[in-house]
């Protein structure tokens, strides 16, 4: 969703007025901006920046510096795997080759019909169970090939669940 | 786990207890009695919490703010995660505590983007806690209030850096400053702040019943306490482990059943590596960096792979800001690329050492303090193995 059309400016608004107009909740604004739209797009930048007061350079910058925000549109459902050294020696490369093959792209992309986002990520505190991933809110670990088709093939099913709801470690 | 889960965070715990007791000795005490516990933060840097505090609470100002530093990002570390899981609580009342010592009545948990999947565990632990009196207004009938909200990180390891986690919190790009001015100064709003690691506030409730006197009498004489390990790697069991400051790699391998390994990682991709013929020194603030992470290599890993994925690690994360991490960092790891084709030379690696001792010197904040630990430790410990491949 871009928040080019009338509709999404509302819900953009929305999600500012939960906030005070100050500085110290530049973050908590851009992450909800970010978790609802997928991305912060241009539009919302202005939009964050009139709210806030923060000059839309400074914004640009907050958000270029965190690795869960951006600019570019992701998929509704992001993969993070983890390549830090326990996952790494657990055999991570190995569910590279399943999450690639799986979904028909590389890390770094997106799959054509907006679904899947492939990314990596550093270390996310599932060394007790690796090789581990994110999806969207949720942490999976003790991943092996079996189970991650397993996984993919429920999110493919669930494809208007509530991407932002809570989740747990399974 | 064949370690019991009894120490003292594993230990019996009523909730409540801690912040009723605080309230009675008076914020002074329950200041002195952190003080001479010599409990020291447990998110690596091992700063003495009891001074923290005491440096905080003698700063006169109308707002004051309690930090809950629950980003955990160093590699193999996910005692946090545990705690944050089962023991929300636990953390909640040692942030009380802490509010109730330095004047404060506010108190904010910064919870890493990664762990956002704990936030309902701990919004309802908040509730709970409220409704009982713990936390809130007039806290048990006290004129102590205290309020925690959450806050949520967006992915980035420097931000575990108590500067840069305020600088977040602030609305700006989560970069490291010089220091002083301090946090116990200006942190939060330009505040005095206290920031804490999610296990030291842990022990808080613990210090507070039982006494200075108790706590002291687990670990030695300059680590007093246990410390929550996160192992992971090449052992039987991995997972968190509660044990004593002071113990060794070869009891807490046999601990976790990872008897026979190459070498250890103690403290994370910061910490050093350690090689079997060190496998008798303690892990405490006076030896091997404490920070809780152990990750243990078996005989068939090589070490330049291990070495390679520890600088992929900080030139990632490296925020950038000063120039000692940021290119020191990628030159680090573009040595570990020509030692892996065979193509660095003994002259060039001496210099890649060099620049690792400037780094050490001249790097803003810890993580380009540090970073060069693994490099350095990697190489004195498997030279050979590393340099005629």
């Amino acid at each position: 969703m871009t928040t080019g059309t009338r509709a999404a400016i509302d819900e953009l608004h929305e999600i500012l007025l939960k906030h005070d107009k100050d500085r110290t909740q530049l973050l908590p604004i851009l992450v909800d901006v970010n978790n609802y739209f997928g991305h912060i797009d241009s539009n919302a930048i202005v939009e964050v920046s009139r709210y806030t007061n923060v000059p839309i350079g400074e914004i640009h910058g907050v958000i270029t510096f965190y690795s869960f925000l951006g600019q570019k549109k992701r998929g509704k459902t992001v993969i993070r795997l983890c390549r830090t050294i326990s996952c790494d020696m657990a055999g991570k490369e190995q569910i590279v080759r399943v999450l690639e093959k799986e979904l028909g792209i590389h890390f770094g992309e997106t799959t054509e019909d907006g679904m899947f986002s492939l990314e990596y990520t550093n270390c996310i505190g599932m060394c007790d169970n690796p090789p581990a991933m994110l999806i969207n809110d949720q942490a999976y670990g003790d991943l092996t090939p079996e189970r991650v088709v397993e996984i993919l093939g429920s999110f493919k099913l669930s494809e208007y669940q509530d991407m932002f709801g809570y989740g747990g470690v399974e | 786990m064949k370690n019991e889960k009894k120490k003292i965070l594993f230990g019996e715990f009523v909730t409540g207890a801690g912040i009723t007791r605080a309230l009675e000795m008076g914020a002074g005490k329950v200041v002195e009695d952190v003080k001479s516990s010599n409990l020291r933060g447990r998110g690596g840097a091992g700063f003495p919490t009891g001074l923290k505090w005491f440096l905080t609470a003698k700063q006169e100002s109308d707002e004051k703010f309690i930090i809950c530093n629950a980003d955990e990002g160093e590699p193999g570390t996910f005692k946090d995660r545990l705690l944050l899981m089962e023991q929300p609580e636990k953390i909640l009342e040692g942030m009380a505590i802490a509010g109730f010592a330095i004047g404060a009545s506010v108190g904010f948990v910064y919870l890493r983007g990664e762990y956002i999947y704990l936030r309902k565990g701990l919004e309802d632990a908040i509730a709970s806690m409220t409704k009982n009196n713990f936390l809130g207004k007039n806290i048990n009938g006290s004129n102590f209030s205290f309020d925690v909200e959450i806050r949520l990180g967006a992915g980035a390891y420097v931000c575990g850096e108590e500067f840069a986690l305020i600088s977040s919190m602030n609305g700006y790009r989560g970069e490291p400053r010089n220091k002083p001015p301090y946090p116990s100064e200006k942190g939060y709003r330009d505040k005095p702040t206290v920031v804490n690691n999610v296990e030291t506030l842990c022990y808080i409730p613990y210090i507070v019943t039982k006494g200075a006197e108790w706590f002291k009498e687990h670990g030695t004489q300059a680590s007093t306490g246990t410390k929550l390990f996160s192992v992971s790697g090449d052992v039987k069991h991995a997972g968190v482990c509660e044990l004593e400051l002071g113990i060794t790699i070869n009891q807490l391998l046999a601990e976790v059943g990872g008897e026979g390994a190459k070498s250890v990682q103690v403290g994370g991709a910061s910490g050093l590596n350690v090689a079997e013929k060190d496998f008798d020194k303690p892990i405490c603030f006076e030896g091997l960096p404490p920070g809780g992470s152990i990750i243990v290599f078996n005989h068939k890993r090589d070490m330049l792979h291990v070495l390679k994925n520890f600088m992929e690690f900080f030139v990632e994360e490296s925020c950038g800001q000063c120039t000692p991490c940021r290119e020191g960092n990628y030159r680090l790891l573009e040595g570990v690329k020509m030692l892996e084709k065979g193509e660095c030379s003994v002259r060039y690696l001496k210099e890649l050492e060099a620049l690792c001792d400037v780094m050490k010197d001249s790097s803003k904040c810890g993580l380009g303090q540090t970073s060069p630990n693994a490099f350095l430790s990697i190489v004195e410990n498997f030279k050979t193995e590393i340099l005629y491949r």
